[in-house]
This record gives structure tokens, C-alpha cells and sequence, in this order.
């Protein structure tokens, strides 16, 4: 089968005022529909620069980025993006906020009715039919990630890109997220890629674990496929071998071959 | 009132509804929605009340007292309760009309503040479009940019005897030396506020593949806001400081010439008064634009 999102020898060189950064050099990934992909390494590895690329934020300095058999040129909703801070509009209701990607990627071919439908049933599968027309000011940090993943459900994405989507979430809420996001990627069968540090929350999520090595010039040091059958019920995994096993192979490689050194950065 | 150019828009409000995210995880965790209980009803505080009312009272009843000692031996200077007759007496009757340069308070502080509105207006129409485009586009940012750094030390009143030759009136003139002063807080806030757009949102609507009208009307608009607000505000407070000056200059029925008729007249009572009523509308103004802008700012 042919993947699904390619990305063939990417370079990502920043020109900054210091002189040139090189972030990426030569990253080579496929992915395949459906699967569920996390990114992890070290901060300042290039994994959001890599997400980025993917979304199209970012132009590659050379090599090439593919979804779906076409060239990933621009941004677009296809590749819906989850902000690390949520990047709700402030001004707009929660309904408002889903409303809004619903109506760019629907508004021309269906009534208002069914575009509010839409809206309103991705805020209920993330739990968030409670509050549909607060400011995103008024509730949670954990409810306002809730609606930024409903926004990018909504739009019906071909693939979910997550930037350390729960990174700046307290422990049991992110475990509360992780969990749903586990069952809503079971039902809508997403393609994820997902930026994070959490070794934890990339072994309970992943089918496959992209690790990179550090700054600058990083690239992709390992993939790790992670066996084990879903659904996966995060209290069993605690003490099962293979996620335990798993879970020593990340560490291992980012803390023993790929020890972050700070001086360095 | 200078200082305050900068405002970002959640600094008001910042403190008070800062999510507290970590100091409840429990319900945090289920995430049920918030239950509001009323909070008992606080008895009212006396002394805070008193600490907030006495301290103005007293430097008005000091002034007041200060220049009562002052011009207790007479001379030139009117007393504040002479000052408080001729108020009395010049409120009583605020809309007479005896002749185009002897009218009543009223009309004259009408007068001031719909050239004050025409000028005002006029530069909210220029300013904040170019304001926007400024802000939008580096390349104009550079081309009006020195132009702007030049201009706005510039006096507003330097600007009154062009108007004078443009126009061949005194009206326009002063209404043009409005709409110079206002322009320029309006178009620099207005840049600020769209440069400072955070590039999350701008982000946010490159994914979303928003057109061109719905990032204006959808995320710019809102955003640059509380920015075009401040501007107004600064606007309208330097436009008030420059009619007075300008109106004597040019003369015609105005707060500002009216002030400068009374010195003629050297009724200098009339003069305390037009300073206590020229400060009370500036304020107003200012507060009514303060409120408005209140209901715009957003909380993130």
C-alpha cells in the first residue's frame, strides 16, 4: 500500500538573525492511513518544525513533503492542526470557534442548519456540549484543548496534526484527555501525527514512535513499533511487558544514545 | 495620558479570571461544569469607602480653601464664592443667542465639541484603514513611516494657517487642526494592534483556509480593537487640549475663543469657570470612551 503522508529527504534550514539554523537534515517518513504516530525527542529537536512542515506552516529548504499523493504546498484543512495552546479565538464562543472551520470547509455546499449540526457534534464528542456558547476564557485549560481537538474534528481532517497537544495540561487531566482521545481516534479512524515529550503518552497512543536526535541538524534517529493491541486500557498497560519494554526503549534512547546536552543548545 | 499608548488588551482584566487550573484537579479531572454559588452577601466596608471618598474631598476642600485665603484682600482675582455666583448665573441660562460672538455656554461647548466630532471623525476615517494597511503590509509600513515620525512632533496648531490658506475660513482651519492631531495616535495604535496579532490566530486561519474577508472581519477585526479603541481615547484627548488653542486662534462662537473674549472683557471669573468646564467634558469624553472600550477588550 502506498503511504499515506511522505515526507522524502526534508532539510529545514532557518535563517535567523544569528546567522543560519540548521533544524532538519535529510528526515525521511511515511506513514500510513490510520496509523497513529507520535514524534518525541529533546526540546529544540525540530519535532514541531517537522509537524509544521507537515501542515504546510512551513516550506521545506529542500526535499519533499506528500499527502495523499499530492505535494504539500500551503496550509489547509485537510491537515488539521491541534495549537499547543489551544489558539481558541477569544472572541468567539465555543460553538463559534468550531463553527468557524466548519464553515470554511463546508459553507459552500451545505445550509447553515447542518453546519451548526457539525459543530455541535464534534463539541459533543469531546464532551463539550455543556458549554457551547461560553468565551473560551470562562472554562478550563483541559476544556479549551477539548474544543481545539473538536475544531479539528470537525473539519473532517485526512489526518490530525497535534502539537504537544496536552503539554501544558496538569497530569490527571491529560490522562483524562489521553483516554478520549484513545476512543475518538478508535471511532473516527484518524490518521495522528503527534508531537510530544511524554514517553508515557507516546506509548499508550502510538502504533509507531518516531524518536529524534538532537539539535541542530536533527533527524530521525528511530522508529519504535509499539505491538500492542487496542483498544489499550491504560491501568492493565501498567504492568504489561510489552508496553513496559516499550516504554524502556524510548528512555533508553533518549537518555542514554540521545542525552540532551543543555550547554550545547 | 501618553504613557498609555500601549495598552495590551488583556492588562486590565489579567488577575482576577486566571483559570486556576492545577489548584483543583479533581473536579478538574471529571470535568464537570462549573456550579456557581453566590457568594454571602458582604457587609459594605465602611472604612474602604471612607479611604476612597475622603482623600478627593479633602484636596478639592484644600484648593477651594487655599484660593479663598488668597484673594481675601480683593483685587483682581474673584473669590470662589464670586467664581460659584457667576457659574450659577451663566448655567441659568445656558442657550441665549445676542449676536454670532455672544452666545450662551452651552452653544459654545456644543460648538467646541461637534468640531472636535467633524475633525475626529474625519481622521477615524483616514487613520484606522490606513492604520490597518500600514500594519498589514511591511512595505507601506516603510513607505508612511518616516513621514509619520516627521509629522507627529509637529504642533497641531503649526498646521492651522495651512488650513487657513487651504480653506479660507476659520471653521475648516480649526476643524483641520483636529483632524492633523488625531490622526496620528490612531493610525500608530492601529498598526501596533495589527502587527501585534498573534501569529497563533493568523496561523489558525491559514489551516482553516480562511478568505481574505472572514481574517479581516473574523480574527483581525477583533483583535485590533482594544488597539483602534486606545487610539481613540488618545485622540479624542489631545483633539479636546487643541480646539481650545485653536478656537482662539480663529475665533467664531467656541469654548476656546469664548475663554479668550472673557479675558477681553477681563471677567476672569468666566475664565475659572471655562477651565472647570473645559476639564469636566475632557473627562467625560474620555470616561465614555473608556467604557466603550471596556466592552470591547477580551479576555484570553
Amino acid at each position: 500500500m502506498k503511504p499515506f503522508i511522505q515526507v522524502q529527504a526534508a532539510e529545514m534550514v532557518f535563517s535567523t538573525r544569528k546567522g543560519r539554523f540548521h533544524a532538519l537534515q535529510d528526515v525521511n517518513l511515511d506513514v500510513q492511513r490510520g496509523e497513529f504516530i507520535t514524534l518525541i525527542g529533546h526540546s529544540g529537536c525540530g519535532k514541531s518544525t517537522l509537524l509544521n512542515l507537515i501542515a504546510g506552516l512551513l516550506q521545506p529548504t529542500s526535499g519533499a513533503l506528500i499527502c495523499d499523493g499530492r505535494e504539500i504546498a500551503a496550509p489547509g484543512p485537510e491537515r488539521a492542526v491541534v495549537f499547543q495552546n489551544h489558539s481558541l479565538l477569544p472572541w468567539l464562543s465555543c460553538l463559534e470557534n468550531v463553527l468557524l472551520a466548519v464553515e470554511s470547509v463546508f459553507g459552500g455546499k451545505e445550509a447553515s442548519a447542518k453546519l451548526k449540526m457539525r459543530a455541535r457534534a464534534a463539541l459533543e464528542l469531546v464532551g463539550m456540549s455543556h458549554a457551547l456558547h461560553k468565551r473560551p476564557h470562562e472554562i478550563s485549560g483541559g476544556m479549551k484543548q477539548r474544543v481545539g481537538i473538536a475544531r479539528a474534528l470537525a473539519m473532517e481532517p485526512k489526518v490530525l496534526l497535534m502539537d504537544e497537544p496536552f503539554g501544558a495540561l496538569d497530569a490527571l487531566t491529560r490522562a483524562k484527555l489521553q483516554d478520549e482521545l484513545l476512543k475518538i481516534v478508535a471511532r473516527t479512524q484518524s490518521t495522528v501525527i503527534m508531537v510530544t515529550h511524554d514517553v508515557d503518552e507516546a506509548v499508550l497512543l502510538s502504533d509507531r514512535i518516531v524518536m529524534m536526535t538532537n539539535g541542530p541538524a536533527a533527524t530521525i534517529g528511530e522508529i519504535l513499533d509499539v505491538n500492542i493491541p487496542r483498544p489499550r486500557v491504560r491501568v492493565e498497560l501498567a504492568e504489561d511487558a510489552r508496553y513496559v519494554a516499550a516504554r524502556k526503549e524510548v528512555i533508553d534512547f533518549l537518555y542514554t544514545r540521545h542525552a540532551h546536552v543543555e550547554a550545547a543548545a | 495620558m501618553v504613557s498609555a499608548v500601549f495598552h495590551s488588551p488583556g492588562d486590565s482584566v489579567a488577575p482576577a479570571t486566571a483559570p486556576v487550573t492545577v489548584s483543583r484537579p479533581v473536579t478538574e479531572a471529571v470535568e464537570k461544569p462549573e456550579v456557581k454559588v453566590k457568594p454571602p452577601r458582604e457587609p459594605i466596608d465602611w472604612r474602604g469607602l471612607a479611604l476612597k471618598v475622603l482623600p478627593p474631598l479633602i484636596s478639592m476642600a484644600l484648593l477651594i480653601g487655599i484660593w479663598a485665603i488668597a484673594t481675601q484682600k480683593g483685587g483682581s482675582f474673584p473669590t470662589p464664592g464670586q467664581t460659584w455666583d457667576a457659574a450659577v448665573q451663566l448655567f441659568s441660562d445656558p442657550f441665549y443667542r445676542k449676536g454670532p460672538n455672544d452666545q450662551g455656554i452651552g452653544w459654545n461647548i456644543l460648538n467646541s465639541l461637534s468640531r472636535v466630532g467633524m475633525g475626529f471623525g474625519l481622521a477615524a476615517l483616514v487613520g484606522i484603514p490606513l492604520g490597518f494597511i500600514i500594519g498589514r503590509f511591511e512595505f507601506a509600513n516603510r513607505m508612511v513611516s518616516p513621514l509619520i515620525a516627521l509629522l507627529k512632533p509637529v504642533s497641531p496648531l503649526a498646521w492651522l494657517p495651512i488650513g487657513l490658506l487651504a480653506f479660507k475660513s476659520a471653521n475648516p482651519a480649526a476643524i483641520w487642526t483636529i483632524f492633523i492631531c488625531s490622526i496620528w495616535p490612531m493610525v500608530v495604535n492601529t498598526a501596533v494592534g495589527v502587527q501585534r496579532v498573534p501569529q497563533d490566530y493568523l496561523n489558525v486561519a491559514r489551516v482553516l483556509k480562511l478568505s481574505e474577508w472572514k481574517v479581516i472581519t473574523r480574527i483581525l477585526l477583533p483583535a485590533v480593537l482594544p488597539y483602534v479603541l486606545t487610539g481613540v481615547r488618545l485622540s479624542v484627548g489631545t483633539a479636546w487640549l487643541v480646539i481650545v488653542a485653536a478656537e482662539m486662534l480663529t475665533g467664531g462662537v467656541g469654548i476656546g475663543f469664548w475663554v479668550w473674549d472673557e479675558w477681553n472683557n477681563l471677567n476672569v471669573a468666566h475664565i475659572i469657570i471655562a477651565i472647570f468646564v473645559i476639564g469636566i467634558v475632557g473627562l467625560l469624553l474620555e470616561w465614555l470612551l473608556m467604557s466603550l472600550a471596556k466592552h470591547f477588550t477580551f479576555e484570553d
